[in-house]
C-alpha cells in the first residue's frame, strides 16, 4: 500500500513532524487535562470548597494557562531554532521565502537540491526571515483503540495554529472564570456553573490540540454538549431551555455533514487506515486524493462549519443562544466554541483549499457564504434592543469575515482575525454583562441609555472594544480585517495586493460590513451609554439577573467590582495591542524584524501538510479607502443617534432610542426592509414553523398513522383468530395456572410443587402443541416450495 | 472457523453449563420457599443472579483473548442422541461481552424494582427467563438454540400478563404470537438444515453449529431460503421494520424489569442470531441478502427516530428509539466487515446498558409520579436534580455522544456501512440527528420549565436507586472512553466470521476499509453497479 509506506515516510522522515521535542511541546495534553480534572473536582467536590468550587476551576485553568504560555514560548524556540535530523534526505520540505508584496507565489516547492544548502545558512538572515528552519510541527500521540486493522489514535498536534488556540482559550477562560465569580456570585447553581466551565475549556483545549480527525469530532460535539447545558443554565425559563434545545439540535445537522466529511476523508484520504490529520493534509497536497471525494469532503464538511460558526443560513441559533449567563456568551459563543468551525478549516485546509479550489478563482463556496454572513449579520445586527443580540449578530458578521478570509485563501488572515477577535469580542460581551449587572436587563431601549455617568469604566472598555471590532487603526480589528481585505486579492487600485485570485465580490462585501460594523456598534453605544437613563423601574421579570442576591439590586446602577473590571482591562489592552503581532510585510514604518511576526510562527507554511498558497501584499490605498469606509459608517450612525436623536430628545425632554419620524415611518420600501430584519429574514418559521413542525407533526403523525393502522391493522386483523385462541391460553394458564400457583404459594410448599406439577402437566403442553402443529404445517409448505 | 474447538481453556467446572443451570435451580428454589416472608424472595433471587453475574465475570477474566476465534469453556455430552442432538455450550468472543451483559442486567434488575405483587413467582420467572437468555447466547446446538430461544418467550409473556400495565393482555398475546410466528418459521428451517445436510453430506443427522456450517453441503436455492426462515424469528425479535409493533405495546406495558430485559438482553436475541446462525450457516444468502437487510435497517432506523419523535409516553418514546437503534446494529452486521460487525456487537452491549437505564430511570420516575405523559411532567429538574443528571447522561449515551459509550459503537458501524455500502451509511448518519431531536426534546419538556403540582415535590434519586444506577453510568463512561479490551476480545472471532464468508462465498471480499484506496467518486455509477452486482449475488 503506497499510502502507509508514504505515512510512514511523513512521520518518521520528520519532514513536517516530529515526535521528540521540547518537553512542554510534547506534553501539551497536559492543558485540556487540567480542567477535565477540575471538572470532576467541582462535581464532587465543589459544593465542599469555601470558595464552591470556583477556585477549583480558576486555578485549574491557571495552570492550563502557564503551561499554555510556556509551550507558546516553547514553539517559539523550537520554530525558529529547530533542526530536522536528515533534513536534506527529504524532499517534501519546502522553502518558506518570506518576502511580501510580491504578486507571485511566494513559496518555492520543494527545492529539494537548495533546501540543504539553506538549513546551514544563518538563523537570522540580514532581511530579517528564517527562511532556513522548515516549519515542524510536534506530535505526540498513543493508540485508542484498534478495530480491523486501523488504529484509532489519541494525540496532540502541536503547531503554531494549536498554540495560539491553546493560549487564546486557556486566558479567555479565566478572565471569563474570575468575572464569573461575581457575576454569578450567589446564582442556585453556581457550583455546578464552574464545573461546567470546567468540562468546556477542557473539552474545547482538547479540541484544538488533537492530531486526528475522530478526534476532532470528539471535541467537537463536547464542546456542543457544553454550549447546550450552559445555555440552558437558567432552564426554568422556557425561553432558555428553547434556545439550549435550538442549539444543540441545528448543531446536530451540522453533523450530519462532519460525519460523513470525516468518515469520507478517512477512506479518501486516509486510505480507510488513519485518522491522523497531518497524513491526511500531506496525502492531498501531494496530489494523490481524488478530487471529486475532496469537493464531497468539503461540502459536507461545510454543513459543520455553518452550523458551528453560525454562518448564514444556520446561524439562527446563534442569536438565541445569549439566553444563557453573559460570561457563557463571551467564552463560548464569541471567542472559542463558535471559532471551532473556523478552526477546524484551518486545520483541514487542504481538503477545502483543493476541494473549493480556491487558489486561482474569484468564487466559491467557503468564500461566499463567509461574504453573505457578514453583511447579512451585520444587517441584523440594527434592529435589535437587545445589547447581547447586537453582539451576537456582530460575532456572526465577524466569524463571515474569518470564512471569507479562508475561502479567499487568506488563512493567516483569518486565523489572525480568529485571534483579535476573540479578545474584542470577550471585552465587549463581558462589558454589556457589566452593564446588565448594574440595571438587570439586557434591553438597550428600555433599561439603559447614559450608562457611562454611573460606569465609566467599563464604558471606556466598551468604546475601545467598540473601536477595535469596527476596525479603526490602530486597534487589533484594524490589522486584522484589513488583511483579510488585502488577502481577497480583488483590490484593483495601485496595483493591487495579489493574493489567491480575484475575489472582486467578496472584498466589496467586507467592505460593506466594516461600515456596517461601524455603525451598529455606534448605534449600540449611544442606545447603552449616552442620553438619559431609561431605566430605574425593576421589574422581577427580566431574565436572569433577577435570581442574583445583589446588594445593588435597587436604586440607582453601579460601577461593577474589580472581579469584573479587571478582565475587562486586560481583554481591552488585547483589543488595543493584538493587532502589532502581526504587522504586515512591507509596513514601513516598524523595523521589518516586527512585521509578520503572527505569520511567520503560526502559518505551517512549507510544511508538507500544508497547501501552497498565495499571500497578496498590503496596500495602502485599500488600507486607507476601508478605513474611511468604516469611519463613514460610524459617522453615519453618529450624525443620527448622538446628534439628531440627541437634540430631538433634549427638545422633547425625554432621553428617545431613535427619531419619531424615522425612515421606516416614510419610505414602505424601508419598512419592508425593517419588517425582514426583525423577523431575521423568516429563518426561524422556516425552520421551527415549517421544517421541524413537519417533522413533529404531519411526518411524525403519518409514520405513527401508518404504523398503528396500516402495518397493526394487519398484523391484529391477520390475528384475530390466533388472538383468540392465544387469550383461551391467557385465561387458562392466567387463571388456572398462575393463581393456582399463587394460591398454592399461600400454603405450605408441597402446594407449590403441586402448582408447578400442574404447568408441567397441561398448559405448557398445550403451548407447545401449537406451536409444533403450526412448525408442522409450515414445513409442509417449505418441504414442497424446495422440491419445486 | 470454528474448526478447532479450544479444549474447555483448562477449566473442568462446567461453567457454562452453570451458568444456564443456576437460575432455572434458583427458580425452583424459590417455588419451594415457603410463602410466609415475601421480602426473602427478592434477596435469594437477587443472591442466584448475583453469583450467575459472578460466574460470567469469572469468564470474562477467563476468556483468552487469543483465542477468542474459536469456543472456550466447551460443554459437550449427547442430549438426543438417535437425532445427533447434543447439549453444547461454548463462547466466543462474539457472545462474550452479550453472556457479560446478560450477567450483570439480571441481578440489577431484580434489585431496582420490587414486585407489585406475587414476589415468588414474578422472581421465579425472571430467574428462567435468564436461563434462557443465557442459553440462547451459549447453545452451540441448533436444536439446543431453538429451545432456548423458545423457554424465553414463556416467561416474558407471563412477565408482561401478569405484572403489566394498561393492556397487558393484549401486549402479551401480541408479543407471543409474533414471536411465535417468526419461530415457526425457524424451526422448520433447522430441521431443514439438519435432514438437508446429513442427506447431501451423507453423515449421520447432526444439529452441530461448527460442523453444519463448515460443511456448507446446502444447495444456493435451498440455503437461501432456509436463511430466510431464520431470518423471519430474527427480524421479529429484534425487531426490523416491518414486524416491529409488537414492541412499543410490550415495553409499554411491561413491567419495568420486563422492559429493562426486554430492550437490554431479548431483543439482541435476533441481533446474535443474525451472526450466529444466519451469517455463519449461510454465508452467501447473507452476502444475497445483505442489501434487502441494510434497507430495512435503515428505514428502521429513520423510522423509528420518527415515530419516537410524536410519542406522548415517555416509556413508549424509548421503545421506539429501541427500533432505531437496533437498526444501526443491523446495519454493522450486514455492512459483512470487522468494523462493522464489531461496532454492531457492541451497540448490542451499549444498547443493552443504555436503554436498560433508561427504562429503569423511566420505572422510578413512574413509581412517583404514577404517570409517564411527558405533558404531566415539568420541571423535574428542580426537585430531582441527581436523578435528571444521570437521566442526561444516560440519554446523552443513547444519543452517542463521544466519550460515552454510544458513540464507539455507533461510529464503527457508519465506518463499516461506509467502507461496504456508503449511500446507506449516508442515510443512517442523519438518524444520528434525529435521536437527538426526540430525546432532547422529551429531556427539556421533563426536566426544565417550571415545577409544578406533584411535580414539585418529586423525590429525588435515592441512595439505593443511585446504587443500582451506578454501575451502568460507570460501563457508559468506561466503554466510551476506553473500549480497547471490548473489542480486543471480539475482533479474533469477527476475524474468523468474515473468513468464513470470504472462504464461501465466491467472488465476496471483506469491503475493508483500507482496499478502498483511493476513492473514485468520479465514477459514481461504477460504484452503485458494484452494488447492485452484490444484490444479484454470483
Amino acid at each position: 500500500m503506497t499510502l502507509s509506506v508514504l505515512a510512514a515516510e511523513a512521520v518518521s522522515g520528520g519532514s513536517s513532524v516530529v515526535h521528540d521535542a521540547n518537553w512542554f511541546l510534547e506534553n501539551a495534553w497536559l492543558i485540556p487535562l487540567l480542567p477535565a480534572v477540575s471538572f470532576l473536582l467541582i462535581l464532587f467536590f465543589g459544593k465542599r470548597m469555601p470558595k464552591q468550587g470556583a477556585e477549583i476551576g480558576i486555578a485549574a485553568v491557571g495552570l492550563s494557562l502557564i503551561l499554555a504560555v510556556l509551550t507558546g514560548f516553547a514553539w517559539l524556540d523550537h520554530r525558529d531554532n529547530f533542526e530536522v535530523p536528515g533534513t536534506e534526505e527529504h524532499a517534501l520540505v519546502v522553502e518558506a521565502d518570506g518576502s511580501a508584496g510580491s504578486d507571485e507565489l511566494t513559496l518555492t516547492a520543494a527545492a529539494e537540491e537548495e533546501s540543504d544548502e539553506h538549513a546551514e545558512t544563518d538563523e537570522h538572515a540580514d532581511e530579517g526571515h528564517e527562511a532556513s528552519h522548515p516549519y515542524v510541527a510536534v506530535q505526540n500521540s498513543t493508540q485508542w483503540l484498534q478495530s480491523g486493522g486501523i488504529e484509532f489514535n489519541a494525540g496532540i498536534l502541536v503547531d503554531g495554529l494549536s498554540v495560539m488556540m491553546l493560549f487564546m482559550v486557556s486566558l479567555v477562560s479565566l478572565l471569563v472564570h474570575i468575572y464569573s465569580t461575581d457575576y454569578v456570585g450567589g446564582d442556585r447553581r453556581y457550583t455546578h456553573f464552574f464545573a461546567f466551565l470546567s468540562l468546556f475549556t477542557a473539552s474545547m483545549l482538547f479540541f484544538v490540540v488533537s492530531d486526528n480527525i475522530l478526534q476532532m469530532i470528539v471535541g467537537w460535539e463536547l464542546v456542543g454538549v457544553c454550549s447546550f447545558v450552559l445555555i440552558g443554565h437558567w432552564w426554568e425559563e422556557k425561553p432558555n431551555s428553547d434556545a439550549a434545545l435550538k442549539a444543540f439540535l441545528t448543531n446536530r445537522v451540522g453533523d450530519i455533514g462532519l460525519l460523513v466529511g470525516m468518515i469520507t476523508l478517512f477512506f479518501a484520504a486516509g486510505g480507510g487506515l488513519t485518522f491522523d490529520t497531518i497524513t491526511i493534509n500531506s496525502e492531498i497536497v501531494a496530489g494523490n486524493v481524488s478530487h471529486t471525494a475532496l469537493v464531497v469532503a468539503a461540502a459536507s464538511l461545510m454543513a459543520a462549519v455553518m452550523s458551528k460558526s453560525g454562518q448564514f443560513i444556520l446561524h439562527t441559533w446563534l442569536p438565541d443562544a445569549m439566553a444563557g449567563p453573559t460570561p457563557v456568551s463571551a467564552l463560548i459563543h464569541a471567542a472559542t466554541m463558535v471559532v471551532a468551525g473556523i478552526f477546524m478549516v484551518a486545520r483541514l485546509y487542504p481538503v477545502f483549499f483543493e476541494g473549493m479550489q480556491i487558489g486561482g478563482s474569484s468564487i466559491n463556496l467557503l468564500a461566499t457564504v463567509g461574504a453573505i454572513t457578514l453583511v447579512f449579520g451585520g444587517l441584523l445586527a440594527f434592529v435589535q434592543d437587545d445589547i447581547k443580540k447586537v453582539l451576537a449578530y456582530s460575532t456572526v458578521s465577524q466569524l463571515g469575515y474569518m470564512a471569507m478570509a479562508l475561502g479567499v485563501g487568506a488563512w493567516t488572515a483569518a486565523v489572525f482575525h480568529l485571534f483579535t477577535h476573540a479578545f474584542f469580542k470577550a471585552n465587549l460581551f463581558l462589558g454589556s454583562g457589566s452593564v446588565a449587572h448594574a440595571v438587570h436587563s439586557f434591553d438597550m431601549k428600555k433599561d439603559m441609555g447614559g450608562m457611562r455617568k454611573f460606569m465609566p469604566k467599563t464604558y471606556v472598555t466598551f468604546i475601545i472594544g467598540s473601536l477595535a471590532l469596527a476596525g479603526i487603526f490602530p486597534l487589533a480589528g484594524f490589522w486584522s480585517k484589513d488583511e483579510i481585505l488585502v488577502g481577497t486579492g480583488g483590490w484593483g487600485l495601485f496595483g493591487g495586493t495579489g493574493g489567491n485570485g480575484a475575489y472582486t465580490f467578496h472584498l466589496t462585501m467586507g467592505m460593506i460590513g466594516a461600515g456596517l460594523t461601524a455603525a451598529y456598534m455606534t448605534r449600540a453605544i449611544y442606545l447603552t451609554f449616552h442620553g438619559e437613563y431609561r431605566g430605574g423601574h425593576h421589574d422581577e421579570a427580566h431574565g436572569e439577573d433577577a435570581d442574583h442576591d445583589d446588594a445593588h439590586a435597587h436604586g440607582d446602577p453601579h460601577e461593577s467590582g474589580p472581579r469584573i473590571l479587571v478582565p475587562l482591562y486586560i481583554l481591552s489592552g488585547f483589543a488595543i495591542l493584538a493587532g502589532l503581532l502581526n504587522l504586515p510585510s512591507g509596513f514601513q514604518l516598524v523595523p521589518d524584524s516586527w512585521q509578520e511576526r503572527f505569520g511567520h510562527f503560526i502559518e505551517p507554511a512549507g510544511a508538507s501538510y500544508f497547501p501552497v498558497i498565495g499571500h497578496g501584499g498590503p496596500s495602502w490605498s485599500l488600507a486607507i479607502v476601508s478605513s474611511a469606509i468604516a469611519v463613514g459608517g460610524g459617522l453615519f450612525a453618529f450624525y443620527y443617534y448622538f446628534v439628531r436623536v440627541d437634540r430631538m430628545s433634549k427638545q422633547l425632554g425625554e432621553s428617545l432610542t431613535g427619531l419619531p419620524d424615522g425612515l421606516t415611518s416614510r419610505n414602505s420600501l424601508a419598512r419592508v426592509g425593517h419588517k425582514v430584519l426583525v423577523e431575521k429574514y423568516y429563518l426561524d418559521h422556516l425552520y421551527t414553523g415549517v421544517i421541524a413542525g413537519f417533522t413533529k407533526g404531519p411526518l411524525a403523525r403519518a409514520a405513527y398513522w401508518v404504523n398503528q393502522n396500516v402495518i397493526d391493522r394487519a398484523v391484529d386483523t391477520a390475528g384475530t383468530t390466533s388472538v383468540r385462541a392465544g387469550r383461551v391460553i391467557y385465561d387458562r394458564i392466567d387463571q388456572g395456572a398462575i393463581d393456582g400457583l399463587i394460591d398454592g404459594t399461600g400454603k405450605a410448599s408441597d402446594a407449590s410443587g403441586q402448582g408447578l406439577r400442574h404447568i408441567n402437566s397441561g398448559k405448557v403442553q398445550n403451548y407447545a402443541a401449537i406451536l409444533f402443529a403450526g412448525a408442522a404445517l409450515l414445513a409442509g409448505a417449505f418441504i414442497i416450495i424446495l422440491a419445486l | 472457523m470454528h474448526a478447532l474447538i479450544a479444549a474447555s481453556s483448562g477449566a473442568t467446572f462446567p461453567v457454562l453449563t452453570a451458568l444456564v443451570v443456576t437460575p432455572i435451580l434458583g427458580a425452583v428454589v424459590l417455588l419451594l420457599m415457603p410463602a410466609s416472608r415475601p421480602e426473602h424472595f427478592k434477596q435469594v433471587a437477587f443472591l442466584i443472579s448475583a453469583v450467575v453475574g459472578a460466574m460470567s465475570a469469572w469468564v470474562m477474566f477467563e476468556f483468552e483473548t487469543g483465542a477468542a476465534a474459536s469456543f472456550q469453556f466447551v460443554d459437550r455430552a449427547d442430549w438426543i442422541e438417535g437425532l445427533g442432538i447434543s447439549w453444547a455450550l461454548g463462547i466466543d468472543g462474539i457472545s462474550l461481552w452479550l453472556v457479560v451483559l446478560t450477567g450483570a442486567l439480571f441481578p440489577l434488575a431484580i434489585v431496582a424494582i420490587n414486585a407489585e405483587h406475587t414476589p415468588k413467582a414474578y422472581f421465579s420467572w425472571i430467574l428462567v427467563l435468564e436461563a434462557g437468555c443465557m442459553g440462547v447466547f451459549l447453545a452451540l446446538d441448533l436444536f439446543a438454540f431453538f429451545v432456548f430461544f423458545e423457554i424465553v418467550l414463556v416467561p416474558m409473556y407471563f412477565l408482561i400478563a401478569q405484572w403489566g400495565h394498561g393492556d397487558r393482555a393484549y401486549a402479551a398475546t401480541k408479543f407471543f404470537l409474533y414471536t411465535m410466528f417468526g419461530s415457526a418459521f425457524m424451526l422448520v428451517g433447522i430441521l431443514a438444515t439438519a435432514f438437508l445436510t446429513a442427506a447431501e453430506t451423507g453423515n449421520a443427522l447432526t444439529f452441530d453449529l461448527v460442523e453444519i456450517a463448515e460443511s456448507q453441503a446446502l444447495a444456493t436455492t435451498t440455503a437461501r431460503w432456509i436463511f430466510l426462515s431464520f431470518a423471519l424469528a430474527f427480524a421479529v425479535k429484534v425487531p426490523l421494520f416491518p414486524v416491529h409493533t409488537w414492541l412499543p405495546d410490550a415495553h409499554t406495558n411491561a413491567p419495568t424489569a420486563g422492559s429493562v430485559i426486554l430492550a437490554g438482553v431479548m431483543l439482541k436475541l435476533g441481533t446474535y442470531g443474525f451472526l450466529r446462525f444466519g451469517i455463519y450457516l449461510f454465508p452467501e444468502a447473507a452476502v444475497y441478502f445483505a442489501p434487502l437487510m441494510l434497507t430495512l435497517g435503515t428505514i428502521g432506523i429513520l423510522y423509528g427516530a420518527i415515530a419516537a419523535t410524536m410519542q406522548r409516553d415517555l416509556k413508549r418514546l424509548v421503545a421506539y428509539s429501541s427500533v432505531a437503534h437496533l437498526g444501526f446494529i443491523i446495519i454493522g452486521t450486514f455492512a459483512l466487515n470487522t468494523e462493522g460487525i464489531e461496532g454492531g456487537i457492541l451497540q448490542m452491549v451499549n444498547h443493552g446498558v443504555s436503554t436498560g437505564a433508561l427504562f429503569l430511570l423511566v420505572g422510578m420516575l413512574y413509581e412517583r409520579r404514577h404517570t409517564r405523559q411527558i405533558s404531566e411532567l415539568g420541571g423535574l429538574q428542580k426537585p430531582a436534580p441527581i436523578f435528571a443528571a444521570v437521566f442526561m447522561v444516560v440519554m446523552l449515551s443513547s444519543i452517542g455522544l463521544p466519550g460515552l459509550n454510544g458513540f464507539v459503537g455507533e461510529f464503527l458501524t457508519l465506518i463499516g456501512a461506509f467502507a461496504a455500502h456508503r449511500w446507506w451509511a449516508v442515510v443512517a448518519a442523519s438518524g444520528v440527528v434525529i435521536a437527538a431531536l426526540y430525546l432532547l426534546w422529551a429531556y427539556q419538556r421533563v426536566f426544565h420549565g417550571p415545577a409544578e403540582g406533584e411535580n414539585a415535590t418529586m423525590k429525588d434519586l435515592t441512595l439505593s436507586e443511585g446504587l443500582v444506577m451506578l454501575p451502568f453510568l460507570a460501563a457508559i463512561v468506561f466503554m466510551g472512553v476506553y473500549p480497547k479490551p471490548v473489542l480486543e476480545r471480539m475482533e479474533p472471532a469477527v476475524d474468523a466470521l468474515i473468513a468464513h464468508v470470504e472462504a464461501n462465498v465466491d467472488g465476496f471480499h471483506e469491503a475493508e476499509a483500507d482496499e478502498l484506496h483511493p476513492i473514485e467518486l468520479d465514477d459514481l455509477e461504477h460504484l452503485e453497479s458494484d452494488d447492485a452486482d452484490h444484490g444479484e449475488g454470483e
